[in-house]
């Protein structure tokens, strides 16, 4: 429970965060925290229009994949505290269920019969695929490094023991950001402040939400961020009691939507054909991972 | 019951000449009803009572048939009937189209028939030459009932192509079971079991021998040419059925076998797993490329018998290790799949059934909007689609998981070569995940939704009898997915058929086995009532709202070109350039290159490479051969006596000229 409070509360700035650090990178001072919250629920509060072409996939998708990453939220642990719902290989169900929103907001978009929206769907579909292995190796390798298969029995008896583990621990962090940037369209992959359609790859596909939908396809973009967040938090939080772990836990949040906001103002985004080799990339870090655990535990026999 | 069972296909062969068309479709209805409610009795009671055993005295040749069905044959049993029953419904519906042609109905129910009911007795023989006869009977009218349409020069080569592979199935059982009966002198299954525990090492080769044979029938790669050119010729029903379950034979060939032999699993496992892999991911990777919805859906059962043998490897490697948690994930995963395959795969062909009833065409680039046009069969090819892609709350994730846990539990080991080859195994099976996702996307997204992309005309062709039986198939679709524990019992029962006594079963590893089962439905139930009550709050919440209908925006372009939609090729274009170099595909372009550009244009046909180079390639050079000797076929009558002359004169000289030869090497020797 301890985990969906604090995920929901992180995302109501985390955004706001991101916006700030890009306005002041780019020396402007940009708006205030929770502009991009307050965006939100104004679309919330909007009317909206839908497209004469649509069937009902279209406006069940945005719901579905807000409620897919609701769900999977629920599988987060936090430190010591499971979450509301742990079993063993729930991480495999988090997966799943990211993909049947995912699933869903592409067909969504190849519902609307336009051309630009079944290019984002194409790309979208293409790149989830590639980055699906990355996630599950490094799963694998933290089942394998630590012998249980729920986030949960992972995060609570990771430990970090010689020097290679931590040398684990950050490029698990550093693949999990990655995978958190391509699972919400950033920066290296796709630029969400991008003004052609021809670039985008989640933009794109939600041209023809609006109102209501659009609010909570927004939200779900910095509800991902936190959820990947608290995953790299977590391997650091370890059995830290609540007074330490919670401002450790947003420092982490905040320190990660600052890296986002930097890589977004410092990189250039890729040619589109380049990112499924740099998505591939992923893969093999995340096998530099894994073998990295059998050499922990030597298993190399 | 199995007499029963048995009589009453045999009536409805004797009644089926003679009856009308009318009569025709409501005698086959009612028979295999009662066909495959005397099937699910069995079943159920085999899981109530046990194990039913019962023998004939049979013949010299054979001796004595044993009949016996364990609790894997009450599995497979209930899992073909169901889709059987569904398929019937549907495909009376489906045929009614063709009422003219009678006596091409009459013959089709009647292979229908047997192929239901040699498909049962398959599992329940235990006396080889029966299995074979069986085998052959299932086989033959299977090729009857694809070649439906046989004035259709296609289908009709689909036909011979689907004839000849699986009689290179049954003869590679042939070789397997004379081979058994020369070495003990018995046609019972039990000597299998008896002769291999002798000869652990040949039974390995026995193992790999059956596993090639049933294998060309169930579609591993690379036996599995037949399947996509089979299943789309076939009529949708027969798609259905096939793909559903006739492929499934051959999976329970495997796992029979697995039941019998003794010998090594180890090495069987590694073998399967690998096989299985390469299976799965080569096979999504075709069916995305494909452009003829049934052939697209065809390759896809390659992908999930892969997913299959992935359970069967991991389960043979846990009875290798003595590790019974593998062993109950492995084949538990392995025969849920199989149940829940059999379910959303005929739920597809059925549902693109009747896509092709309304439009004639399956070619997925010329369809688009059916939505509109056949809602109900929109929903259930979504439904379907999305249980294929193995997502929750559907049946396909259940399945998955386990073998995705059995994956993880194996990770856990102590072993480098098999931490090794379940990462490959687990790198695969999220691979094919993914491509599933792209495939069904594409399919689902562009035959059932923006605009028609060709202005096809479309009948209205849904009523309640064609979308009745889907619906039906639907449900247990969802209970299954919200609802596993149901099957939980079951599961064990089977797999337990599986030990042959290695490996040691605790309480306990069956329950850390199944226990989330029940709990993974919970949450698939809590994400469905959750969707559901989001959806009431946005209802309730924009329900004062303004809610404008509008064309879509075009980003500033306001024709309105169906083709300017995204085609199903442009979808898949990146994914095409990216798998390029692993597939084979042919592209003709025709560029503008005059100075006002002219016509243009593009087709991609994609063709399998395993089919190139397993068939079609020893095929040329097996004929490139045989035109060496095409001047001896020179239409003379004269040169053909002279060529039986000759023969004769050669079978009378050959032991002649033998001899003399001898003698000489003889006279040499005496030098």
């Amino acid at each position: 429970m301890v985990s969906l409070i604090i995920i929901l509360t992180a995302s109501i700035f985390f955004m706001g965060i991101v916006v700030r650090t890009k306005s002041l990178a780019s020396g402007r001072k940009g708006p205030g925290i929770l502009q991009p919250i307050k965006d939100i629920g104004r679309l919330l509060r909007k009317g909206s229009v839908y497209s004469t072409t649509t069937s009902f996939v279209f406006r069940i998708a945005p719901t579905a994949y807000l409620v897919s990453i609701l769900m999977a939220v629920l599988m987060l642990p936090y430190g010591n505290t499971p979450g509301v719902l742990s079993f063993e290989g729930d991480f495999v169900m988090f997966a799943y269920i990211l993909g049947f929103g995912k699933f869903l907001m592409i067909i969504a978009a190849l519902d609307t019969g336009s051309s630009f929206e079944g290019m984002g769907a194409s790309r979208e579909a293409l790149f989830s695929m590639l980055i699906e292995p990355a996630f599950f190796i490094v799963m694998g390798s933290l089942a394998l490094f630590t012998g249980h298969t729920s986030f949960y029995d992972i995060f609570s008896s990771l430990h970090f023991g010689s020097n290679i583990s931590y040398l684990i621990g950050s490029l698990a962090a550093f693949v999990l950001v990655l995978v958190a940037m391509i699972e919400n369209s950033r920066m290296p992959v796709d630029d969400p402040k991008t003004h052609l359609e021809l670039t985008m790859v989640h933009e794109v596909m939600i041209l023809d939400n609006s109102g209501f939908d659009l609010g909570m396809i927004l939200y779900a973009t910095p509800l991902k961020f936190v959820m990947y967040g608290t995953l790299i938090a977590n391997f650091f939080i370890g059995d830290l009691s609540l007074i330490w772990s919670l401002p450790l836990f947003f420092t982490i949040q905040f320190l990660f939507a600052l890296t986002v906001g930097l890589i977004e103002s410092f990189m250039a985004r890729f040619r589109m054909s380049h990112n499924p080799q740099f998505i591939f990339i992923l893969t093999s870090v995340s096998l530099l991972i894994f073998f990295g655990v059998l050499l922990v535990l030597g298993k190399f026999n | 019951m199995f007499e029963i069972f048995n009589l009453f296909a045999f009536a409805l062969l004797v009644i089926v000449p003679f009856s009308g068309i009318k009569q025709l479709a409501r005698l086959s209805a009612l028979f295999i009803t009662v066909q495959v409610l005397i099937a699910f009795a069995i079943s159920i009671y085999i899981f109530k009572q046990g194990e039913i055993c019962f023998q004939y005295p049979g013949s010299i040749i054979t001796g004595v048939l044993n009949f016996k069905a364990d609790y894997l044959s009450g599995w497979f049993i209930a899992v073909i009937s169901f889709t059987f029953l569904t398929g019937t419904f549907y495909g009376i519906k489906y045929l009614s189209k063709y009422k003219q042609e009678v006596s091409k109905l009459r013959i089709h129910a009647i292979s229908y028939v047997l192929v239901y009911t040699s498909l049962i007795d398959l599992c329940f023989i235990q006396n080889s030459i029966l299995f074979l006869v069986a085998w052959e009977i299932m086989a033959l009218s299977a090729f009857i009932l694809v070649i439906f349409e046989w004035e259709k020069p296609e289908t009709l080569k689909a036909g011979i192509n689907f004839l000849i592979q699986s009689h290179i199935c049954i003869l590679l059982l042939t070789i397997g079971f004379i081979w058994i009966k020369v070495k003990t002198g018995s046609f019972d299954f039990s000597a299998i079991s008896s002769f291999t525990a002798h000869h652990p090492a040949l039974g390995i080769v026995l193992f790999i021998l059956f596993f090639t044979g049933f294998a060309i029938k169930a579609g591993f790669v690379p036996f599995h040419t037949w399947l996509p050119l089979a299943h789309p010729t076939a009529p949708a029903h027969i798609s259905g059925v096939m793909s559903g379950v006739i492929i499934k034979i051959g999976i329970f060939g495997i796992l029979r076998m697995a039941t019998l032999i003794q010998t090594d699993y180890t090495l069987i496992g590694y073998f399967i797993l690998a096989v299985s892999v390469i299976t799965g991911v080569y096979g999504v990777m075709l069916a995305i490329v494909q452009h003829n919805l049934k052939r697209l859906l065809a390759y896809h059962s390659i992908e999930n018998i892969g997913i299959i043998g992935i359970g069967i490897g991991l389960g043979s490697l846990g009875i290798g290790m003595n590790n019974s948690t593998l062993f109950l994930l492995g084949f538990g995963g392995a025969l849920l799949h199989t149940l829940n395959h059999s379910l959303f795969k005929s739920l597809l062909f059925f549902a693109a059934g009747n896509v092709y009833q309304a439009t004639h065409t399956m070619n997925i680039e010329a369809l688009g909007g059916m939505i509109k046009k056949t809602p109900h069969t929109a929903y259930l090819f979504l439904i379907a689609s999305l249980a294929i892609c193995g997502l929750p709350p559907f049946n396909g994730f259940i399945s998955e998981f386990l073998i995705y846990k059995g994956l993880f539990n194996g990770l856990l080991t102590n072993h480098f070569l098999f931490t090794l080859a379940i990462l490959f195994a687990t790198l695969g099976l999220v691979l094919i995940g993914g491509l599933a996702l792209i495939c069904f996307t594409k399919a689902f997204g562009v035959v059932f939704l923006g605009n028609n992309r060709s202005n096809l005309k479309t009948e209205n062709i849904e009523n309640p009898l064609n979308v009745v039986p889907l619906y039906f198939i639907a449900l247990a679709i969802l209970v299954i997915g919200v609802m596993p524990f149901l099957f939980s019992d079951a599961l064990l029962k089977v797999t337990s058929s599986f030990n042959k006594g290695n490996v040691t079963e605790s309480v306990n590893a069956m329950h850390t086995a199944f226990q989330n089962v029940s709990l993974i439905g919970f949450v698939s139930l809590v994400f469905i009532i959750v969707i559901l009550a989001v959806l009431y709050l946005r209802k309730k919440l924009t329900k004062n709202k303004l809610s404008n209908e509008c064309e879509t925006w075009g980003c500033g372009y306001t024709g309105r070109i169906p083709k300017a939609q995204y085609t199903a090729s442009s979808f898949i274009r990146t994914y095409r350039k990216l798998a390029e170099p692993l597939l084979f595909i042919q592209k003709e372009k025709k560029l503008p290159n005059t100075l006002y550009p002219g016509e243009t244009s593009q087709t991609t046909h994609p063709y399998d490479k395993t089919e190139y180079w397993l068939i079609d390639k020893p095929l040329y050079w097996y004929r490139w051969l045989l035109k060496q000797f095409v001047f001896l076929q020179n239409g003379n009558v004269q040169y053909y006596i002279l060529y039986g002359i000759l023969f004769v004169t050669l079978v009378f000289m050959f032991p002649l000229v033998i001899s003399k030869i001898m003698d000489f090497i003889n006279f040499l020797n005496q030098l």
